[in-house]
């Protein structure tokens, strides 16, 4: 019997400790209820300084949580670009930063854990999101679209739509059409900003000979990014398909209406390989060509700037992002009289623009008034110009056609918000971006990989990648 | 991954070690163990001596510290010369400054005692639930008789197969349905389950090891199960409790994957590790932070280990040879 008794004693010992272990949890939040009339139009006096923010309501007490991949150092800006409508709606901007959002965001939507709102990195995502867990992505709110349609490019809205539904919002933009380099050096030597592409290569050609016999290139590339790997050489790949064979071309590209190995595809990287593979033109700084290929992409541009002081950069141009601005090391000015600058990757002829681009999307996933109004103020003039003030150090456009120039922090913002604004520039996607998965993120990194450490000819890559298109 | 891992090799260790158990009685075990350590201390003295035997000590200690060596090197070196040249350099070019460790204590929006702080509320409940589950239920495998005691014994031990990586999706949705999704709670409950297996299994031959004759004795004496268990086990038990808290203390602390899946990257209960991935920024572009970081959130682990782990090599094999 005793040992009976003893039994259930031991038991209430375990459930007590499990007791008094709950009894320190924190309560789990309570969900906002959702109500109407959040977006009813405001009774009494506005607050001064929210004249702007009065068509979102009041929404005190309400809660939107946001998920996306930017994290640290950029989300403090991106928080700080909230403040004033949180202050003037009462509503509470819940902000949650994640490198591991992509993998992250489907399990949470289907545990039933999604966030109201989440900054998806490229319209593949939305469209996968929307194919496989139909009913979860809310169609974007009448206020957004209409804030889209007024403030946005057609094309813009179009990488928000799936199936002729719009879902997202464009946010912030990127521009991958920039080459850099050292303002110094090009005092230096006297050499000018090519305005077309052949001016571009007549200019390489000039640092290859004014520099023969050192170890300085005309240009240096990096296409290492852990699992991504590659997606460097394929934006290179996308700019420069954008010059030899035009937006339209491009648009069939993508969209598979011709193969990837069709001749001009073909073409396109023959022009890659003649900078990018040519050893009198690469890798400066780094070593042969092959090295292009296990070069981390976020230091590869690191040798246009002098090693030491009074050293000759041992690399004079590079292709990348404007978002590549964060990169080079702290305490780097960023200025056309600074340590580096950038000029638009020229096209054809002077009056040719195509530009290469990305950008994040805002997508919903609760049907409430405080969400579509957050979803309509991030597509706002009112937030563009917000974020551009919050964003001190530069390093941040978006394609809002509201967004006042004069309010971004660095000349290259302006610089990169200028070309964006251009009426004669062209804009296209990230083509991998747009391209199925098993190509985009897949087949087409791993070849231009190949394309680099194996010599592999660009007949073989396009091939290759063709095959693997589903 | 690396810490489940550990586990898996901790365990097959032990299973060896059991399986070379025989049955001899408990005089004769601690007898001929005695000479045998003796024998096997000499043994390893004049092995000692051999200066080649010490040479090659030295070679692999060298060869294994390296990269750590490298880590540490870098997380004082200046983000240009990271980039620039390997750690090496700092033979010819020795250039030091403490502005990661700066950066990476301080440069976020939240400071880095944030997470310490979270790290401390995941991991000390991780550790302490599961092993007080875990010593009651080694307690009733080991001293309560009951039917279909070893088929449950068995099928426990063989959930330690169980990939926590199929149960991620599943636990989420319950722990959303119970309305517990964005709490403390789904980490810590998670982690108890994970531990469980191993803990009970461990915690139960270890307790079996303790002479039957003791317990009897006690039982005799007139003490129930609980009074055995407190009075009698627990205070025996402390090498192997301190060496399973190490384990599940490490693999908490080191854990990633758990805590990002169910506490999601909220600064209110996101630990270290979940800090330390974000550090490198949004593209990557602050990857120097790494080693700084590293080094940081290594100072707790080694902490504990150092202090505990004269309990570490002995709990783990006083738990594994059967009585």
């Amino acid at each position: 019997m005793s040992t009976r008794k003893s039994t259930v004693a031991v038991s209430a010992i375990a459930a007590s400790l499990l007791l008094a272990l709950g009894a320190c949890a924190p309560d789990p939040e309570a969900n906002p209820t959702t109500g109407t009339g959040g977006s009813a139009a405001p009774t009494g006096e506005v607050k001064a300084g929210c004249e702007d923010y009065a068509v979102y309501g009041d929404l005190s007490g309400k809660t939107v949580s946001v998920y996306t991949s930017i994290v640290e150092v950029e989300q403090a800006d991106q928080e700080e670009s909230y403040d004033q409508f949180e202050e003037c709606t009462g509503a509470t901007i819940e902000y949650e930063g994640s490198r591991e959002f992509e993998a992250q965001l489907p399990i949470r939507i289907e545990a039933g854990n999604a966030p109201d709102i989440a900054y998806l990195p490229q319209p593949g995502l939305l469209k996968t999101l929307v194919t496989n867990y139909p009913g979860k992505v809310i169609p974007a709110s009448e206020g957004t679209a209409a804030n889209v349609d007024k403030f946005f490019s057609p094309s813009w809205k179009d990488y928000g739509t799936v199936d002729d539904t719009f879902y997202a919002a464009p946010l912030g933009a990127n521009m991958k059409s920039f080459v850099w380099y050292n303002p110094s050096l090009f005092k230096d030597k006297g050499y000018a900003i090519p305005t077309t592409w052949d001016e571009m290569l007549t200019l390489t050609d000039k640092i290859t000979a004014d520099f023969s016999g050192t170890d300085t290139k005309a240009w240096c590339a990096g296409i290492e990014s852990g699992d991504a790997t590659g997606w460097p050489a394929t934006d290179w790949v996308e700019d420069v398909m954008l010059r030899t064979a035009g937006p339209e071309v491009y648009d069939q590209w993508v969209s598979h209406d011709i193969p990837f190995n069709d001749p001009q595809v073909v073409a396109a990287l023959d022009a890659v390989g003649d900078i990018l593979k040519d050893p009198t033109r690469v890798n400066g700084g780094f070593g042969d060509v092959k090295t292009i290929a296990t070069q981390a992409w976020n230091s590869a541009g690191t040798p246009v700037l002098p090693a030491a002081e009074g050293e000759t950069p041992k690399c004079v141009l590079h292709r990348a992002a404007n978002f590549y601005q964060t990169n080079w090391p702290t305490g780097t000015t960023v200025a056309e009289d600074g340590d580096v600058f950038a000029f638009y990757l020229p096209g054809k002829t002077a009056d040719d623009k195509p530009v290469l681009g990305g950008g994040e999307f805002v997508a919903a996933f609760r049907d409430a008034p405080e969400v579509a109004a957050f979803q309509a103020f991030l597509a706002s003039d009112t937030w563009a110009n917000a974020k551009a003030k919050a964003t001190e150090g530069g390093g941040w456009v978006s394609a809002n056609s509201g967004l006042d120039v004069n309010n971004l922090a660095t000349d290259f913002d302006k610089l990169a918000a200028s070309v964006l604004g251009d009426k004669n520039s062209v804009i296209r996607f990230d083509a991998s971006d747009l391209m199925p998965a098993e190509v985009g993120a897949g087949s087409f990194w791993r070849e231009m990989v190949k394309f680099f450490a194996e010599d592999k000819s660009s007949q073989d890559v396009a091939d290759a990648i063709e095959k693997t298109w589903p | 991954m690396s810490a489940d891992n550990s586990h898996a090799s901790a365990t097959s260790a032990v299973a060896a070690d059991v399986s070379g158990g025989g049955p001899v009685s408990d005089a004769a075990l601690v007898a001929a163990s005695e000479t045998k350590v003796t024998r096997r201390a000499r043994r390893l003295r004049q092995g000692m001596q051999n200066p080649w035997a010490s040479l090659a000590a030295v070679i692999i200690a060298v060869l294994w510290t390296i990269p750590t060596v490298g880590l540490l090197v870098t997380s004082f070196r200046p983000e240009a010369d990271i980039d620039r040249s390997g750690w090496w350099t700092i033979v010819t070019n020795p250039n030091f400054t403490l502005d990661n460790y700066e950066q990476a204590l301080f440069g976020g929006g939240n400071n880095l005692a944030t997470y310490f702080v979270n790290s401390i509320v995941i991991t000390l409940p991780s550790v302490v639930i599961p092993i007080s589950i875990a010593l009651l239920a080694a307690y009733a495998f080991a001293w309560i008789p009951f039917k279909g005691r070893d088929v449950l014994f068995v099928a426990i031990f063989a959930l330690q197969i169980v990939p926590i990586q199929v149960t991620l999706i599943p636990l989420l949705t319950q722990y959303v349905n119970w309305g517990i999704g964005r709490s403390f709670w789904p980490v810590w409950l998670s982690h108890t389950m994970f531990a469980l297996p191993l803990a009970i299994f461990l915690l139960h031959n270890f307790m079996k090891e303790i002479p039957a004759s003791l317990v009897e004795a006690a039982r005799v004496d007139g003490a129930g199960h609980v009074k055995i268990f407190f009075r009698v086990l627990l205070p025996l038990l402390v090498p192997a409790i301190a060496s399973f808290a190490i384990f599940q203390f490490l693999w908490v602390w080191n854990d990633l994957l758990v805590s990002l899946t169910f506490a999601g990257g909220r600064a209110a209960v996101a630990p270290l590790t979940v800090r330390l991935a974000e550090m490198v920024g949004t593209r990557g572009g602050d990857w120097f932070l790494l080693s700084a970081g590293a080094f940081i959130a290594m100072i707790v682990p080694m902490i504990v280990f150092l202090s505990l782990q004269r309990y570490f090599v002995r709990g783990l094999l006083a738990g594994s040879v059967k009585g």
